[in-house]
């Protein structure tokens, strides 16, 4: 049952057109929002992803791949029995423009070059295009690379070759060393966390159409059309005309359709110019998880300080993540991650270092929550392992520490507003009953001990063999880019009357399931005073709209659901300015036929009092920060290690919910992301090759591995947004793992310090693996 | 499409084995298919070569069906796992392989795949192929030369191969069903439905004088290169009542006597362990302790 | 070969080999791309059609196995609204509860859960989640679309 609360201790500041008012309780559906606007076409099968698309003359396009970690690759030969004159084969000969992939750095090729290293297993080296499957999957293995070895790097601390490093600290080492020598208890842990697979249902998708005037077309699954359409001026030697990127349905992304689109996009653009033919490139399940981007694997070590009663004094914290073989956008989840990564506790000492490097493996890239839920998980399990120390509750830590107005960031960030991390605190707390469930599983580890019970060798069994455990984790996330990122961005939005009376929101934000296509609409009517079925939302097209920026970094509803808020603002004071002050809603139709058409574009303004100065990394590195709290029933298995997570109570603090389904939507699938994360999502490597590289290997939650997910959506409205929403998409999976982590501590009394926490490794820490934590330091603590 | 495998579509069990014979002379041996479940991946030719001939069994209605013949009860090779938990006959006579076919994929699988199926895939990881070792079934097979009955201890010769010549086909499974006997069935598998095994254990016992067992057999998957059984054990548990000490010198010979291996899937150190608890698990609750 | 079914109600007739998968002769030959791929391996569901009653996945199906037999697809699935054209009670509590979000597992789900309720399935919880559990959805976390199903079960 979803409930949603206010945070009444927070002034709705200038949410002025919030859609529903802060202060209000409801439970229960809203029965006058409206439906997911998309939902019919998707219910009956009519809308059409990008493999649904009928494309008379396409051929199909498919990637040749090399087959080790690190080479040079000598030559690339077509086996010379095959007719290879009804195949087009294209190479990085092929390329019109520059051989590179746009992102941050341009250090990743579209194809290795005759001659070039090959950095990671499964880097495209060759495409082939062909008028049928039959033959492409026949000439696939007919193309062989010649190539000579290379050392291969797979451990991120053995790298030389840095990506992105950072140091956020509060002052001098010295001052911080002090504080350690003050502490009561100094801890230290070193946690880990492995690859992550985004898992969207829908494989990436391209279909690339050779347009008027040397251009192409793309058609396809992503997140953002304007990275592939600077990508395609840059490989392909285009103007912005000739370049155009049409999105299609897409059927999820969680960031893993962020950058790596345009590698597909790219592919199957040389292709289809070489072909001067459509060409489809559609990923089968197998590749798409041998090739594409995941989460990046991390080691995160912390070195803690607190006095008895469980204030922090010190953070020392390290990061290292493993980049991958090319950048692709490793600075900016290190970025954030390294942000993120003393939890949401305020601590007067504190020194973040943080560093990616490259290893010769796929490329890690985006995924839902980008660095912080690597950090955080790190964090959490940190504190709770604190409070076990010191005998404290992990509520109690996190009610003594938890940030509030006025306190300080290790940025120097003043949160001056829309903190509500006690806020979801209290309510996690209050609707789990947290302290009464923990004392039950206290109680009977308890008996378990009394009993003489306890397994005295590691393949007997005790009477009983489910252990019950809860855990709670808190977490926040800073809303839209970092730092001054939405500044460069410089995005616009735009609201237009046309001049046949139509009313069209025209922004860039993709619709992947989150519900742009049904919340714009919504905010925009709500602004302008029209029924929400009068706006339409244009398709994601760049001959048409705007560039308003990447559909990434929970931004969508804040930044540019902000824009299109102004945008209509705007429009609504003109019409109604040159109509004698009458509604917009009586008179747009009659002015639009007088007047004809007029267009809002409203490009983003910074925040008002929001600085960050990216060489010192000291500043408001987020306007606001969404807040988080979970907490995790689970049953573990003591036979066999089997976690089972039956409930989780997941209290998000979104700024303002716009529309209370969807949002629901963005906690409970984020959530079980999380748990998936937590539980079972792990990908082993063995030479640089993912092992987990089909469905059957690796595993996501099925309906049966889901808890039951019970979400509060809180609302402390930001100030600087119109509608005072702060993004809802990543929170949910900062927070969950940590809170099943604890859970199975507090089922089993072992710590589990690197993610996925299986089932091996449950048994081997509850059978004595020593914990890679440990107590140290002056005065532990009695 | 990648290059579909010709398929002959054979009405009844003689025609099927005629173009089993003739595909075989010919050096095409023809695979058969039944609900599609393990062979139909292979087909997109993107995981592993497809066949090269197919055999299509869903007109021979002769390996359908689920009987009791001769006080055995009697599953032809294309009942599906669906059909087994919806059987009274097996409800009745063998729970433990309706609990079995509960944990195999989810609805979509057991519609659509078969106990013959599942035979004649012979992964170690078959998740009813212990019980079939633990309770003495045999399997019948059949083709133009004859049909012979071959004890399902003896039917995995291999990872992955079979006692089935090429020109045979499987027909039925008969499960032996002495009075009296337990059985019992774990699968501790990767998630909760949709799951492919780390360890299964099946464990079946006659209850002698006293109590004490006999008639022991202790099959497992998933901790070799075919479902096996745990001689070693067993030899603990026949002729000892289940107790706390039987029990902890069961799962310590068993322990001792398995050598999984490390996979994509799990540890060997895991299944080595978690299939000794089991049975000390399954010890605990028949001694009731 | 050729091969005659019913798909939806209607006769359907296609010269294929006899191994092509049901979910190719969907939605190549038939047109009917409502049907998703996913995996290719029977993994994720996003494929599952009702063939005779039952829930299976397309991509393990071979179209000579479905010679005379009747397809339901999830195009098929408004023929039971009241309005052709409409959605059925199905699809409609999937809309009210936000039980799809980016689509792609939706025709599949459906499919199963049709399937589910055609057989009297009842409304508890696990036993919902256990219908589905062939049905890997990345966006919900599930809950919408059990409350989805519960809610047709329930109206039932």
């Amino acid at each position: 049952m979803p409930t949603r609360t206010a945070t009444p201790a927070i002034e709705p500041g200038a949410a002025s057109a919030l859609l529903v008012q802060p202060g209000t309780v409801t439970t229960g559906r809203a029965s006058t929002l409206p439906l997911r606007r998309e939902g019919p076409a998707k219910l009956t099968g009519a809308a059409k992803y990008t493999d649904d698309l009928v494309v008379p003359g396409a051929w199909y396009g498919l990637t040749i791949r090399s087959t080790e970690a690190h080479a040079r690759l000598l030559a690339i030969e077509p086996d010379p029995d095959v007719d290879w004159s009804t195949v087009v084969v294209a190479t990085a000969a092929d390329i019109p423009g520059e051989n590179i992939v746009s992102l941050i750095k341009d250090d990743q090729p579209l194809l290795v070059p005759v001659g070039g290293e090959i950095q990671h297993h499964a880097e495209p080296v060759a495409l082939l295009a062909a008028p049928d499957r039959e033959t492409l999957r026949a000439l696939k293995g007919r193309i062989r690379l010649v190539t000579e070895p290379l050392p291969p790097v797979f451990d991120p601390e053995q790298s030389e070759h840095p990506f992105a490093h950072y140091e956020i600290r509060t002052g001098e080492d010295a001052a911080l060393e002090a504080a350690f020598a003050s502490a009561d208890l100094v801890l230290e842990g070193e946690y880990r966390v492995g690859h992550q697979e985004q898992l969207y249902i829908e494989n990436q998708a391209m279909i690339a159409v050779p347009g008027e005037a040397g251009g192409v077309v793309i058609h396809g699954s992503m997140q953002c059309p304007y990275y592939i359409h600077e990508a395609m001026q840059r490989a392909l030697g285009m103007n912005a005309i000739q370049a155009r990127v049409i999105q299609e349905e897409t059927g999820g992304g969680f960031g893993g359709k962020e950058e790596y689109p345009s590698m597909v996009a790219l592919h199957a653009a040389v292709l289809a110019l070489k072909c001067r033919r459509p060409v489809r490139m559609i990923y089968d399940r197998h590749e798409d998880l041998v090739a594409t981007t995941k989460r990046h694997p991390a080691v995160v070590r912390h070195r803690t300080g607190v006095r008895r009663d469980g204030t922090l004094v010190a953070q020392d914290i390290e990061v290292v993540m493993d980049g991958g073989a090319y950048c692709t956008l490793t600075p900016v989840v290190l970025s954030r991650g390294a942000i993120h990564a003393g939890g949401p506790y305020r601590c007067p000492n504190v020194r973040i270092r943080a560093t990616a490097t490259r290893t010769n493996t796929p490329p890690n890239g985006a995924f839902r929550g980008f660095g912080a839920p690597q950090t955080e998980f790190a964090a959490e399990t940190q504190l709770n392992r604190i409070a076990e120390a010191l005998g404290l509750s992990p509520a109690e830590i996190r009610r003594r520490n938890a940030y509030r107005v006025g306190d300080v960031t290790p940025t120097g960030q003043v949160l001056n507003e829309s903190v509500a991390a006690e806020e979801v605190l209290r309510l996690a707390l209050e609707t789990s009953g947290f302290e009464a469930a923990r004392a039950e599983t206290l109680r009977r580890a308890r008996e378990r001990e009394g009993s003489g019970t306890i397994p005295s060798g590691a393949l007997r069994t005790t009477p009983q063999r489910i252990a019950g455990g809860v855990g709670l984790a808190l977490a926040w996330h800073g809303a839209g880019f970092t730092g001054s990122g939405e500044v460069h961005l410089a995005s616009v939005a735009s609201v237009e009357l046309s001049a046949d009376g139509r009313i069209r929101v025209l922004t860039a934000q993709t619709e992947m399931g989150q519900g742009t296509k049904t919340i714009f609409p919504l905010m925009v009517a709500a602004e302008l005073g029209v029924a929400v079925e009068d706006v339409e939302y244009a398709g994601q097209d760049t001959a048409e709209v705007p560039n308003s920026g990447p559909t990434v970094a929970s931004r969508t509803a804040m930044v540019v659901g902000g824009l299109c808020i102004q945008a209509a603002r705007r429009l609504k004071t003109e019409v109604e300015g040159r109509n004698g002050g009458r509604p917009f809603a009586e008179v747009h139709a009659a002015d639009a036929a007088e007047h004809g058409a007029t267009r809002i574009d409203q490009r983003f303004e910074p925040y008002p009092g929001v600085g960050f100065d990216d060489d010192t990394y000291r500043g408001d590195a987020y306007p606001a920060y969404g807040w988080a709290a979970a907490v995790a029933s689970v049953d573990v298995d003591l036979d066999t290690g089997e976690v089972a997570v039956h409930d989780v109570v997941a209290v998000d603090d979104v700024g303002s919910v716009i529309h209370q389904v969807l949002c629901e939507g963005q906690v409970e699938g984020g959530t079980l992301q999380a748990v998936g994360y937590a539980t079972i999502e792990e990908i082993k490597l063995r030479d640089g090759r993912y092992l987990n590289d089909r469905l059957a290997t690796y595993l996501i939650p099925t309906a049966l591995d889901a808890p039951r997910i019970h979400t509060i959506l809180v609302e402390a409205p930001y100030s600087g947004s119109p509608h005072g929403a702060k993004g809802v998409g990543e929170l949910p999976m900062d927070v969950g793992a940590p809170a099943v982590v604890a859970a199975i501590h507090d089922a089993v009394g072992a710590w589990i310090t690197e993610l996925p926490a299986t089932p091996e490794r449950i048994l081997a820490a509850m059978h004595g693996t020593p914990s890679s934590g440990r107590a140290v330091g002056p005065g532990r603590a009695a | 499409m990648p290059a579909e495998p010709p398929i002959d579509l054979p009405g009844h069990l003689f025609e099927a084995y005629e173009l089993l014979a003739t595909a075989n002379a010919a050096g095409t041996p023809a695979v058969p298919i039944a609900g599609g479940t393990d062979v139909m991946v292979q087909i997109t030719g993107e995981l592993r070569e497809p066949p090269l001939r197919m055999l299509d069994l869903s007109r021979v209605e002769a390996l359908r069906g689920i009987a009791i013949e001769d006080g055995r009860l009697v599953l032809g090779a294309r009942t599906t796992y669906t059909e087994i938990r919806r059987s009274a006959l097996c409800r009745e006579h063998l729970p433990v392989l309706v609990e079995a076919a509960a944990t195999i994929g989810a609805s979509q699988i057991q519609n659509r795949g078969t106990i013959g199926g599942n035979l004649a895939n012979a992964s170690p990881a078959g998740d009813t192929l212990p019980i079939l070792l633990a309770t003495d079934a045999t399997i019948l097979v059949g083709g133009q030369r004859g049909e012979r009955e071959i004890p399902a201890i003896e039917f995995f010769t291999g990872y992955r191969e079979t006692a089935l010549a090429p020109d045979e086909l499987i027909l039925q499974v008969g499960f032996p069903l002495p009075k009296g006997r337990e059985v019992r069935f774990r699968k501790v598998g990767t998630r909760r439905a949709q799951a492919i095994s780390k360890v299964v254990v099946a464990l079946a016992w006659q209850e002698g004088a006293g109590g004490t067992w006999r008639d022991v057999r202790l099959a497992l998957g998933s901790v070799a290169a075919t479902p096996i059984r745990a001689r070693g054990t067993e030899g603990i548990l026949e002729g000892a009542l289940p107790t706390p000490e039987v029990a902890d010198r069961a799962a310590e010979t068993l322990a001792g006597e398995l050598s999984p291996i490390d996979d994509v899937r799990s540890t060997a150190e895991y299944r080595r362990v978690v299939a000794a608890r089991v049975v000390h698990r399954l010890l605990r609750e028949a001694g009731g302790w | 070969m050729s091969f005659r079914f019913l798909v939806n109600g209607a006769p359907a007739e296609v010269e294929v080999p006899g191994m092509r998968r049901l979910l190719d002769v969907l939605r190549e030959d038939l047109g009917l791309t409502g049907t998703k791929e996913g995996c290719g391996e029977g993994e994720c569901g996003a494929c599952s059609v009702i063939l005779d009653g039952q829930v299976v996945d397309a991509c393990l199906v071979p179209i000579c196995q479905v010679d005379g037999r009747i397809v339901r697809t999830v195009e098929g699935l408004s023929l039971a609204a009241r309005h052709r054209g409409e959605l059925d009670a199905l699809q409609e509590s999937f809309l009210e509860h936000g039980a799809a979000q980016c689509g792609i597992c939706t025709p599949g789900m459906l499919m199963a859960a049709r399937a589910y309720l055609d057989a009297g399935g009842p409304s508890d919880e696990g036993a919902v989640r256990e219908a589905i559990a062939g049905n890997l959805c990345r966006c919900t976390g599930y809950t919408k679309i059990v409350e989805a199903i519960q809610a047709v079960i329930h109206v039932d």
